[in-house]
């Protein structure tokens, strides 16, 4: 286990795209809420409590071996970059690194070594343990965590009620304490209006739905987070399966929904894309918002081949080190809106030219101009 | 789940119920308060959060009609009391799921249909550090309690125990 140290490059091997349906599901994960037996929880965990509760953590990262060369980062030594870094990656919530003031201190991020595996420490929960991959692959990372589970369980004695299962502060995570979700891209389902049929549906089998930052946050970019709703009364395979099982349906929506817009209405698809990829590609300022939602449209248009260039690979990068916290970091200082949004905007030009000069051609499909 | 997010509409109350609209085909997502959203006329119906608001407004009249009753008294354990939560949704403490049994039971019910766990089991099967951890927290938690109301003479014997527990490394 080591402590602290450079972010760079972590955390995001996902990027690089693949796996599972990567084209419509970016990525995948599963956490598991569970507390530790004789503290209170996080909310009511004062400083010295939090602090022995990262300690027993630590003592029990260090001797299981999924995360025994895992890199531990405390929250209170990141600076506001970094921790944007880390929300802006995924590794973790808003809860985590947006501490109200007079919140104990203490809470901390565990990363295994390939960047798959981690525990957040006194979030809402004392542990929250999670698994993440690219692509679609919940029984994978359902796997890997279950196996964290019971390394950190046999060291840590966990508040368990045989009624009620694994003990969370919020009963909405009660039982199981297990959510699998997984990003998807649903931009033809939004066009053909289909999405809030489908969204009532997946309401309907006890899933939900939320934005690309998890809880409270934005639908944006057509990007959507599904997720089990219930964490009680079924057990953890029957949980994953089942959004495993939806999710394969909702997919297959989508797929519909592309078709018939290709068959329906191939010129509004096509104008809509390449003026996506022109504003990206030229736009001397661009607003997370305005970069994601653009995003969309040039990812729809690189997965139904109406456009050669970028690679998944880029898209997921522009995504992720697109955003502000990034873009700052890449300053080496912090930005305001305003020249974040210039900073963004640079970016994507530079990094989609750079796509088109590697592939050889001077405009995606080799148009000459 | 996350409660420091505040109503879009009033910018004061929590914002308790995600409205999703599509307007010119963008997506868009409204978070609102009870008070908010039944004056835009939406209903909460299939909502997750709903029944939780509900449940607790309900919590709100029962402490109100029957203040003589249950559950006036805070957890015994970390003093959350049944106001704490209806304000946070959130429990202070393992022990505040048995102090708020009664209660949480429906709770539980109508949030997840069900108020039984049938997944993974678990005992934790006395890793002999895991154990002493364990019951070195019950003891500092019984502890900081016997100082809050001046118990002294429990405080004493409980920090002589501890100092033994920990001399034992």
């Amino acid at each position: 286990m080591r402590d602290g140290g450079s972010l760079d490059g972590r955390g995001i091997a996902w990027l690089a795209g693949g796996g599972d349906e990567g084209e419509i599901v970016l990525s995948t994960r599963v956490r598991l809420a569970r507390n530790l037996q004789g503290f209170p929880f996080p909310i009511r965990a004062g400083v010295e409590d939090s602090g022995r509760i990262l300690d027993r953590a630590r003592v029990a990262i260090e001797a299981s071996d999924s995360l025994r060369e895992a890199t531990v980062w405390k929250i209170d030594d990141l600076d506001q970059t970094d921790r944007g870094l880390l929300l802006e990656r995924h590794l973790v919530s808003r809860d985590l690194v947006e501490r109200q003031e007079g919140e104990p201190a203490f809470a901390a991020l565990a990363l295994a070594a390939d960047d798959d595996l981690g525990v957040m420490v006194n979030e809402e929960d004392h542990l929250r343990l999670q698994a993440f991959n690219a692509g679609f692959d919940l029984d994978r990372a359902w796997r890997r965590v279950d196996r964290l589970d019971e390394e950190i369980g046999a060291v840590l004695p966990y508040a368990f009620h045989h009624e009620f299962g694994f003990l969370t502060s919020c009963p909405t995570n009660v039982g199981t304490g297990l959510r699998a979700s997984v990003l998807i891209h649903l931009p033809g389902l939004v066009l053909t209006k289909e999405i809030t049929k489908v969204l009532e549906g997946i309401s309907q089998v006890g899933l939900t739905y939320r934005g690309l930052h998890g809880e409270g946050s934005e639908v944006v970019g057509n990007l959507f987070q599904l997720s089990n709703q219930t964490t009680l009364g079924k057990t953890e395979e029957e949980l994953v399966d089942h959004l495993d099982r939806v999710t394969g349906k909702v997919i297959d929506y989508e797929r519909s929904a592309r078709s018939v817009l290709v068959k329906e209405a191939p010129t509004v698809l096509e104008d809509k894309v390449w003026r996506a990829y022109g504003i990206l590609r030229t736009a001397r300022s661009l607003s997370t918002q305005e970069m994601l939602n653009l995003m969309s449209g040039l990812r729809l248009g690189v997965s139904l081949k109406l456009i050669r260039t970028p690679s998944v690979r880029t898209l997921n990068e522009i995504l992720v080190l697109g955003q502000t916290a990034h873009r700052s970091r890449a300053v080496g200082g912090s930005l305001d809106a305003a020249e974040a949004d210039v900073a963004r905007a640079a970016f994507v030009r530079e990094r989609l030219a750079a796509e088109d000069e590697s592939t050889g051609t001077d405009g995606p499909n080799g148009e000459r101009n | 789940m996350t409660d420091d997010m505040l109503c879009d509409e009033c910018g004061e109350r929590p914002a308790e119920i995600q409205l999703t609209t599509i307007e010119e085909s963008e997506m868009k997502t409204h978070h609102l308060c009870a008070v908010c959203a039944s004056e835009k006329g939406v209903s909460s119906s299939p909502s997750a959060k709903a029944p939780l608001v509900d449940f607790l407004a309900q919590l709100g009249k029962a402490e109100h009609q029957e203040s003589s009753r249950e559950p006036s008294e805070p957890c015994p354990y970390c003093g959350t009391t049944a106001a704490d939560f209806r304000r946070t949704g959130r429990l202070g403490c393992a022990e505040c799921w048995a102090h708020f049994d009664s209660r949480l039971r429906g709770l539980v019910r109508r949030l997840q249909g069900s108020a039984q766990h049938v997944g993974k089991l678990y005992v934790h099967s006395g890793s002999e550090i895991g154990d002493r951890l364990a019951e070195l927290a019950g003891m500092r938690r019984r502890l900081q309690r016997a100082i809050e109301t001046e118990d002294f003479e429990t405080a004493a014997d409980l920090r002589d125990r501890i100092r033994d527990l920990e001399a034992s490394d």
